[in-house]
């Protein structure tokens, strides 16, 4: 195994950190490479998956199955992130909903020189919301999903999770 | 055409325990009941009220939710239509008070208002009825059976125009609880004990 495949992050990794957070519904709109998510999640009896056509629509799904009693996830690429602006505010921040996005970052590079303007304002973005972010990398980073869900609880806002280089290697 | 008044007094005879999300017509529905089963958000963010209710919905399958949602609303967010319609909530009930025009901002009509069918667009999404109204008589007749089927079901009403075209902070703010102390009075009812 090379070293690359060691690190990335792995599905069922996303699945356990999820299933270890209580998470209930899964509300989502296809990132680049999260077939296998998908399959997964699908397979999965315990978890509701509601797919959107656009990532604004994520938010007040969220808020209202927050309203409701359940423990939704949003899983979305940064792109839509950065389109859903105005949902982020009015529907997550200001109903105060703690909830992760879990968010593909597009054009993420390591070293920080890329050539793709999604990722160029993806956490300038997240900055200009004050909405505190973590990026996770691989599998030994999966930790951080946790620490996210936490934060999420105890601020009662939403907290973003940052997959670098997107999910490398789940198009099974 | 209808007053919005009328079609909200007719809904609230019909209401049972039903959550009801007013959207944009909570002005109109505040007067009328203001429980913790009444979700007063005023406007978090256009488009959204359609992706909440069908949130409250699916989280709490053994009520009835309503959702008196606007077209302005809608045009916005057509793909959630069938969001809506793949996910059924068999407990949802989705209204649209039409309009036809943005009537906070002093009734600029919104596009093509008089020509969308928005039953149509409902139907065609997936849902499996829709029905729209013109005439206060046939809303009044036909709701109590469209409340005792299974949802999800469209219900559009074109109503009168009640343009506000007083400044903002003029206005008279009709909303009693913040739209964050709303969900939490909601969550709390909803674990409490009868």
């Amino acid at each position: 195994m090379s070293h690359t495949e060691a690190a990335a992050l792995s599905p069922e990794t996303v699945i356990r950190q999820m299933k270890q957070n209580g998470v209930t519904d899964v509300v989502w709109l296809p990132d680049s490479e999260t077939n296998w998510l998908y399959l997964l999640m699908q397979a999965d009896p315990e978890l509701r998956l509601v797919g959107v056509t656009r990532e604004g629509h994520a938010c007040s799904i969220a808020a209202g199955l927050y309203a409701g009693g359940r423990k939704p996830m949003i899983l979305i690429q940064n792109t839509g992130m950065m389109e859903s602006g105005d949902s982020i505010r009015g529907w997550l921040m200001g109903l105060q909903v703690p909830v992760v996005l879990m968010v593909g970052y597009r054009g993420y590079t390591r070293h920080g020189v890329n050539s793709d303007t999604a990722a160029t304002y993806t956490e300038r973005f997240l900055m200009a919301f004050n909405i505190p972010f973590y990026l996770v990398e691989g599998d030994a980073d999966a930790e951080r999903i946790s620490v996210a869900f936490a934060e999420a609880e105890k601020t009662k806002k939403p907290v973003v999770v940052l997959v670098g280089d997107e999910y490398h290697g789940f198009n099974r | 055409m209808m007053h919005m008044t009328d079609v909200v007094r007719v809904f609230a005879e019909h209401r049972g325990d039903a959550i009801v999300i007013p959207g944009r017509s909570g002005r109109y529905w505040a007067p009328i009941s203001e429980t913790a089963f009444d979700l007063p958000l005023g406007d978090p963010a256009m488009g959204g009220h359609a992706g909440f209710g069908l949130g409250v919905a699916l989280a709490q399958p053994e009520r009835r939710v309503v959702l008196l949602d606007s077209e302005g609303d809608i045009l916005m967010s057509l793909g959630m239509l069938a969001t809506i319609a793949e996910q059924a909530p068999a407990n949802f009930y989705h209204f649209v008070l039409d309009n036809e025009v943005y009537a906070t901002t002093g009734g600029q009509p919104v596009p093509n208002a008089k020509h969308v069918a928005y039953d149509v667009l409902a139907r065609g999404a997936g849902y499996p009825r829709a029905y729209a109204f013109t005439e206060l008589d046939a809303f009044t007749r036909d709701l109590p059976g469209i409340l005792r089927a299974p949802g999800p079901v469209f219900v559009t009403a074109k109503v009168l125009p009640e343009v506000e075209n007083e400044p903002i902070s003029r206005r008279v703010r009709w909303r009693k609880r913040t739209a964050d102390k709303v969900v939490q009075d909601l969550r709390s009812a909803l674990t409490s004990p009868a």
